[in-house]
């Protein structure tokens, strides 16, 4: 149970990888773009892959009507997903310090687990609206209103995970090194769940077999 | 028959297989000939990829510097130096005017000939290049981050600027000799009292190690011989430096007569450091003087232009010991030091030979005071005394030569038309090509410092003919480059230059691509005019000039209507470039403006001066394809006549 309690301590500490490296990536290719211009989603804010990336796309959005990309001050999340991560840490920590000094079972380890993946689905589900609004919701003064085939209006929603051809430009969008820290660090808390169940049942054999040849 | 030809083809080809495999590693296959593809290989650089090496053209009688890729023979840019030049609208924008002024007022053009690009060591550092304006004798710096011209000196008492503009090992200084010597100073006086009472300055100007800056340290004021061409020593020669004479009879008419009579005319050899000490002592005369000095500054986007008043001045005969005179054959022409520092290459270009010089034997003559008389006090050295070598070429009209770092000279022959690759040490003649036609100077990238990267020669030609398809009487000159670097040259690719390209420089990709800039940035623009946000943008006055602050985004100007302005106004347009993208620029023009366009880079301010002659509603627009939207990229200027009351106002959208 105390290696497993360690292991528990360590994974949720990975997520503190989340306030330097971005959890997710959106890269921006086209003819006349050779060198991709890249947006880096941080819990904290949009940054720019390269200087200037930022007021180039938006610079580039203008064209087909798209608002400017959201600052960290215009939007929740990027005032509450810090908070949450940092919460979620200091709980996963605490677990982990509880079941090396035995006070909670390693049940809890992966009760950890289900809240944080809970959590990451409802972070996943927030920004893919988030990117549907952004792409959907245009300027009716646009410079270039475009439809699809069937004359529904084009929209410019990327992707959530992968690649996609919009207009000129080949859009894709990938977890970035935070979001994998985090996977790693999230896994880590199932290894300890593991662990600790399996130390606990060889624990428990070892109890019975000394109950039994007493 | 048809049978009968094919199978010739098909030997044809079986022998091309066959003499490619045997050619493999063997650098003497053949230069030229329809069944050498390896040439043309040679050449190929495909579609996205780079070249190998940078080559700096001097544009010649264009002023400016021409920017083309090694081995392709691609041009990438057209850099303008001493020119104006409408395509970017240097020295027609307020800004670049000041870069073209001269204590002769402003001059919109020079003769450029010898490009030398700064080192470290007697390497090539790649911070700046330099070039020399022939004409109105001038020496300009390139910056090669933003591949723009950054400062322009003017030298006085200097006439033919040609012995320029040559670096010494660690970009100590740059220096530059007169052609014509000319009274010093100068006044009103008959020109057939030349002999013994013109002169020629040597102008040493020192680069500031930081930033380049340029300063005119000192003169040397030499006897009236004409002073072509010169080199650096480097390695164990540093701290000289050596210039090739002719006319050392000091004729003044019928030049091509009255100066070929003496049988050797002199290489200078000057020793800087002993000069530069001697300044440095409080020695030398300050004389008055009158020269321009035109900086541009990166941040501001603007130059400015100072008349300096005075030069310092030295007597060679003041400084004992700092300069010798080293006998030359027949009118020497370019004056080359190899890598080493030991040799000193005259190339007489009225003989056959070429007189290599040996910087070890000129100090031991030197110690041994064994000299051969004097001129005008400047003691002359043995001939014998220095002679390292002589090639004898079996070419016709020796001007330049260039190294390839493993032991190996390339000499020109503009009478014969060749490229001659030869020896150094035995001065034997290894390899001769032709060259089309009357070949001028060569550049080896590096090949006039101690490391040369000897893979390929260019051959600058002066007479073009037929090689290309006939444009009318006028036409481009021609370049040839070689491959050096098998034993034998070979002849790979032929293609235009532009202007009349003298000398070249000519670096690896490596050590400038990297650092070459994208954009100016924006919040690093301190332009007095210039509007780092849209909502800065304003039309002012100031009684009848008028001045624009203007900022271009795609696809708009701020603001695109302009009413208010009057006949008989000074309009200044001051556009500031919002972008901070790479690779888009905006232009601006305006109808019947009297200078060029703008073309303005990201980040960066440009002014464009436009006096309105008639009343009318006239548009401008923006000359830079810039976007899809770029042709709805315009505005218009509403101009009253000079007595109207029309208020002053500006919009955008409304």
């Amino acid at each position: 149970m105390k290696k497993a309690s360690i292991i528990m301590i360590i994974g949720p500490l990975f997520l503190l990888g989340l306030f330097s490296f971005p959890l997710w990536n959106i890269m921006l290719g086209a003819p006349q773009y050779p060198d991709p211009l890249g947006m880096n989603i941080h819990i904290d804010g949009l940054r720019d892959m390269n200087e200037f990336d930022l007021q180039n796309i938006d610079g580039l959005n203008h064209y087909i009507g798209m608002r400017t990309l959201p600052k960290a001050e215009d939007m929740w999340e990027f005032s509450i997903f810090p908070l949450v991560i940092s919460g979620m840490v200091a709980l996963g920590v605490l677990i982990g310090l509880l079941g090396f000094f035995g006070k909670v079972s390693y049940t809890w380890f992966i009760g950890w687990f289900i809240v944080m993946s809970i959590l990451g689905i409802l972070g996943i589900y927030d920004f893919n609206a988030w990117m549907v609004d952004y792409g959907t919701n245009l300027d009716p003064n646009a410079i270039m209103k475009l439809t699809n085939l069937d004359g529904t209006p084009m929209t410019y929603s990327p992707p959530l995970f992968g690649k996609a051809d919009m207009l000129n430009f080949q859009v894709t969008s990938l977890p970035s090194t935070g979001a994998w820290l985090m996977f790693v660090g999230m896994m880590l808390t199932v290894v300890a769940f593991f662990l600790g169940r399996k130390n606990s049942k060889s624990a428990a054999i070892k109890e019975f077999t000394k109950l039994a040849t007493s | 028959m048809k049978k009968y030809s094919f199978y010739v083809l098909m030997l044809l080809g079986f022998s091309v297989l066959i003499s490619s495999c045997g050619n493999q590693g063997d650098a003497k296959s053949s230069s030229s000939g329809a069944l050498s593809s390896s040439a043309a290989e040679k050449a190929y650089v495909a579609p996205g990829e780079h070249d190998e090496f940078y080559a700096f053209m001097s544009g010649g009688y264009s002023g400016n510097i021409t920017v083309y890729g090694l081995p392709s023979g691609r041009m990438f840019k057209e850099i303008p130096v001493f020119s104006q030049f409408p395509t970017s609208g240097y020295g027609y924008s307020e800004e670049t005017k000041p870069m073209l002024n001269t204590s002769f007022g402003f001059v919109p053009w020079d003769d450029s000939h010898h490009p030398d690009i700064s080192q470290t060591n007697g390497e090539l550092d790649g911070r700046w290049i330099f070039i020399n304006g022939n004409n109105t004798p001038r020496i300009a710096r390139i910056s090669l981050e933003t591949f723009e011209t950054e400062e322009i000196i003017e030298l006085p008492n200097s006439a033919g600027n040609h012995s320029s503009s040559f670096i010494t090992e660690n970009s100590e200084y740059v220096v530059a000799g007169t052609r014509f010597s000319v009274p010093i100073p100068q006044k009103d006086m008959p020109i057939n009292e030349y002999k013994g009472n013109f002169k020629g300055s040597l102008s040493f100007i020192s680069v500031a190690p930081d930033n380049g800056r340029l300063n005119l340290e000192f003169q040397l004021i030499m006897p009236g011989f004409n002073y072509d061409l010169s080199h650096p020593g480097r390695g164990k020669s540093h701290g000289w430096f050596f210039f090739t004479t002719y006319n050392t009879e000091e004729a003044n008419s019928l030049m091509e007569v009255n100066s070929s009579q003496n049988d050797k005319d002199f290489i200078a050899a000057i020793n800087w450091k002993k000069v530069e000490e001697y300044v440095k002592n409080g020695g030398g005369t300050i004389m008055p003087a009158e020269y321009a000095h035109n900086v541009y500054d990166e941040h501001t986007h603007s130059a400015t232009s100072t008349i300096k008043k005075e030069v310092l001045t030295v007597n060679p005969l003041d400084v004992p010991g700092a300069v010798f005179f080293l006998p030359t054959p027949k009118s020497p022409h370019g004056c080359d030091v190899d890598p080493s520092g030991q040799y000193i290459i005259g190339n007489g270009k009225l003989s056959a030979d070429l007189t290599v010089h040996s910087f070890d034997k000129m100090i031991a003559a030197i110690e041994g005071k064994r000299f051969d008389g004097e001129a005008y006090g400047i003691p002359i050295l043995k001939f014998d005394d220095v002679l390292a070598g002589v090639v004898k070429s079996g070419g016709l009209g020796p001007l330049h030569t260039e190294f390839d770092g493993k032991g190996n000279a390339y000499t020109t022959f503009f009478i014969s038309s060749e490229v001659v690759k030869w020896k150094l040490g035995t001065w034997e003649v290894l390899d001769r090509q032709p060259t089309f036609y009357s070949v001028g100077h060569l550049m080896i990238p590096g090949g006039n410092s101690a490391k040369p990267f000897g893979k390929y020669v260019v051959a600058m030609n002066k007479i073009t003919k037929d090689r290309y398809l006939p444009t009318g009487p006028e036409m481009e000159h021609s370049a040839q480059i070689y491959d050096i670097s098998g034993d034998k040259m070979e002849l790979i690719y032929d293609f235009p230059t532009h202007g009349e390209p003298h000398y070249a420089a000519g670096i690896p990709a490596e050590l400038l691509a990297p650092k070459s800039k994208k954009i100016y940035r924006l919040d690093e623009n301190k332009h007095p005019y210039a509007v780092l946000t849209p909502n800065d943008a304003k039309v002012t006055r100031e009684g009848n000039e008028v001045h624009v602050y203007m900022s271009t985004i795609r696809s708009h100007f701020t603001p695109d209507n302009i009413e208010g302005v009057k006949v008989g106004d000074k309009v200044y347009f001051h556009i500031t470039n919002h972008e901070q993208d790479f690779d888009v620029p905006h232009g601006f023009a305006m109808i019947g403006q009297n200078t060029s366009e703008l073309l303005v880079m990201p980040g960066q301010t440009k002014t464009s001066l436009w006096e309105p002659k008639k009343p009318g509603v006239w548009p401008f627009y923006c000359t830079d394809f810039c976007s899809a939207l770029h042709q709805e990229m315009q505005g218009y200027v509403r101009v009253s006549p000079a007595d109207s009351n029309v208020p002053l106002t500006y919009t955008l959208g409304e």
